[in-house]
């Protein structure tokens, strides 16, 4: 017999039945890697869901000040599939991580309730702030997950209100490390993980060794409460402070933003009697 | 302004034993270095230019969009926030999709009461030794505000933790709280508490129902009405006379432990009342029931004072609701005259009904901070029963003004059950009569008056 193991992206061919018990121990010893995950997962104070949103007169920006802010739902979601990996024993800790001004701790503090260990506040503040692009967060958490050891990065696929969806894959071409991104199902399947995918043409299934970086669809997982207990413990729980230049990174900006506008108010439109009479309107609209 | 800072910061008190030294303590050395952020300059005439920090800056229900606004209210903090969004989402989603059945049913589910023991919604104050979550009163406030917030009378979890667990938990023995309140704070065990009777209510000492002694033993005989969470109960204080040539029928009272399932231990009915209608309010009948040395609560014909020690909390529920209620309502009606058209524009634009809605907001906001002020003395232990009467007589008195205008402002609609308006009216009407009805608020507020 010729077993062949596969370490990661290393495979060996063992020849010889004396190795056999090193063999199985080596694979025991992968094992115990798989069940100590390290996650770290961002998550990001955005204005809340429900708030109707209101342009700044000096069309620079949108109203924020005094408006309810709350955790992006899908880092929810991120923070959420994480716990369930520490439940189901393959997480051995989760470290949750905000880029944003003093209040991004109370988010931090959200996802410690829902059973982070610990938290990482990089705090930036004013026009940094404002200017700060998915780049810069990525580059961040690219060099967290390298000082912090971690073998799993967990983001939203967006945020509601940059709706980028560029910091997952960026952060993971930083890194070199594989990315699953939209993930609607995750599993652990011998040394790898294997996640769905909901793309445009349906669901697509891929295989992802570790480290890697996922992102958080919609239907991923339906968030925890954050049960009162949980509250409590929270307190005790340590959010260690930063800053970007701790990491090397430069928030000056790369874009800057021209202008923002409400949508254009929606016109009334015209009703008509017949096919005929549509199709002559089409026409002369220009439209056909 | 310094002193302002400092009443807002002694929402920031360490939860039970809280001491006036916690009070005086500077400000500079009690709040974390990462918040001292500049984010809002104080303008106020007359007042130094000071800088405050968003810790401190919590709006009052006055002046934010909503009266039940998360991140409002300088007695709550962040982690109250917390708890009080997964509260809301477990009333809107666990509680409130069933309360039409539970109505039908006259009583709410054994399961949503395992899934508010689960959520840590159950025994919030009773401290983590005795098995309870140990959290402020302020957090049990979260819980009875959002109850009413979702407009579900039905479960009567106030009742349960905040009123019968502190009996156990004050005046019991180490047996008792081992046996019952880790069961009562995971929602396997339901408590209720049983003092009126058919033929006494405001007049406590009225009671008929006696206990006697045989050998160790207690036999109980006589009857309770009008009894929250009296039908699902596992667990019961009933107050019954010990010593009937007691001086005074007060120097003769007990408290004693009732568990489903004693023999002679009787309920009766649930009773049909005109609201509350997915409560399992009952009446409860004990004949010859043998009750063992171990039932006794506190000490013998001490009954009365324990009752006394404890009204203040319960009239501060009732009071808290009450002002939520009307939040409510409050924000019900609004949203509603914004919808509803009438002559050619939506009734929010006649005068008459912004007026209306000007004036009931402002009587919101004002008993919303003369409740907020009980509640934070209340968490320092220094809730007097005279403030509470008042709180409690006030508030009631003020969500039944609420409820009828808000009804009126619904016009037809507000008088059919479906609609919120219509329960929340309902409900509201047994608040002053319950809890000690209103008229024995005022005889104790003036008894301090005159003498």
């Amino acid at each position: 017999m010729w077993p062949i193991f596969d370490y990661g992206r290393f495979v060996s061919i063992i020849s010889s039945s004396d190795v056999y018990g090193v063999v199985w121990m080596r694979s025991l010893a992968q094992l115990h890697k798989m069940a100590n995950l390290r996650v770290l997962v961002g998550v990001k104070r955005v204005i809340d869901y429900a708030v109707k949103i209101r342009v700044k007169p000096d069309n620079s920006g949108v109203v924020t000040d005094g408006v309810k802010h709350s955790m992006n739902p899908f880092c929810e979601i991120a923070m959420e599939e994480a716990v369930r990996l520490k439940e189901k024993k393959l997480a051995k800790e989760i470290i949750a991580v905000s880029c944003g001004p003093a209040q991004a701790q109370e988010t931090i503090r959200t996802a410690l309730a829902m059973g982070a260990d610990r938290g990482i506040h990089v705090e930036v503040t004013g026009k940094e702030y404002e200017n700060m692009t998915p780049l810069h967060v990525s580059k961040i958490m690219a060099k967290l997950a390298q000082d912090q050891e971690a073998n799993l990065v967990i983001l939203g696929k967006q945020s509601i209100d940059g709706d980028n969806n560029q910091t997952g894959q960026m952060t993971a071409a930083l890194l070199d490390w594989p990315q699953a991104t939209f993930a609607s199902e995750v599993t652990k399947e011998n040394d790898h993980l294997k996640v769905v995918r909901e793309i445009d043409g349906g669901l697509e299934t891929v295989k992802v060794t570790l480290p890697a970086v996922i992102t958080a669809d919609l239907r991923l997982n339906e968030p925890r409460y954050a049960t009162l207990p949980n509250i409590m413990k929270a307190k005790k729980k340590k959010i260690a402070k930063h800053k970007a230049a701790d990491f090397g990174v430069d928030l000056t900006p790369t874009l800057e933003v021209v202008g923002v506008e409400d949508p254009p108010v929606r016109q009334a439109g015209q009703k008509v009697e017949s096919t005929e009479e549509l199709v002559a309107k089409l026409k002369d609209s220009g439209v056909v | 302004m310094a002193a302002t800072v400092r009443t807002v910061l002694s929402r920031v008190l360490p939860q039970s034993g809280a001491l006036a030294a916690s009070l005086t303590a500077g400000a500079s050395s009690r709040l974390p270095a990462a918040t001292s952020t500049l984010l809002h300059r104080c303008r106020s005439t007359g007042a130094p230019d000071e800088v405050v920090t968003l810790e401190q800056f919590r709006p009052e229900t006055s002046s934010v969009p909503s009266t039940m606004d998360i991140g409002t209210r300088r007695i709550f903090t962040e982690d109250h926030d917390i708890f009080r969004a997964s509260v809301r989402r477990f009333w809107a989603e666990e509680v409130a999709p069933n309360h039409t059945q539970y109505e039908k049913d006259g009583q709410v589910s054994r399961e949503v009461w395992l899934k508010a023991g689960e959520q840590g919604l159950l025994g919030v104050n009773t401290p983590e030794e005795l098995g309870g979550i140990g959290a402020d009163v302020l957090y049990s406030a979260v819980v009875w505000e959002e109850q009413m917030y979702s407009n579900c009378s039905g479960p009567g979890y106030a009742m349960h933790s905040d009123i019968v667990m502190p009996y156990i938990q004050k005046y019991g023995t180490p047996e008792q709280h081992e046996r019952l309140l880790p069961a009562m704070v995971a929602g396997s065990k339901i408590g209720a508490l049983a003092m009126t009777e058919p033929g006494a209510g405001s007049d406590l000492q009225g009671i008929r129902t006696n206990a006697k002694k045989d050998g160790d033993d207690w036999i109980l005989n006589g009857s309770k009405v009008f009894i929250t969470n009296g039908w699902m109960a596992d667990v019961i204080i009933v107050v019954a006379i010990t010593n009937p040539q007691a001086k005074s029928a007060a120097h003769g009272i007990s408290l004693f432990l009732v568990e489903e399932g004693m023999p002679g231990f009787k309920k009766g009915r649930k009773l049909e009342k005109i609201g509350m209608k997915a409560q399992d309010t009952a009446e409860l009948f004990f004949d010859d029931v043998r009750l063992p040395p171990s039932a006794l609560l506190g000490q013998e014909n001490r009954g009365f004072v324990y009752l006394m020690q404890e009204l203040p909390q319960e009239r501060l529920i009732i009071a808290d609701m009450a002002i939520a209620s009307s939040e409510f309502m409050f924000e019900e009606t609004r949203n509603y005259v914004k919808e509803r058209k009438a002559f050619g524009k939506t009734v929010s634009r006649l005068q008459t009904i912004q007026h209306k809605l000007a004036e009931i907001k402002t009587d919101i906001v004002v008993g919303r901070a003369f409740l907020d002020q009980c509640l934070e003395l209340h968490n320092q232990g220094r809730l007097d029963s005279n403030t509470a009467s008042m709180a409690k007589f006030w508030a009631s008195d003020l969500q039944n003004r609420v409820a009828t205008q808000c009804l009126q402002m619904h016009g037809g609609w507000g008088y059919m059950w479906e609609y919120p308006i219509a329960k929340a009216f309902v409900d509201s009407r047994v608040q002053p009569i319950y809890g000690g009805s209103n008229e024995i608020m005022k005889e104790l507020i003036a008894r301090n008056i005159v003498t």
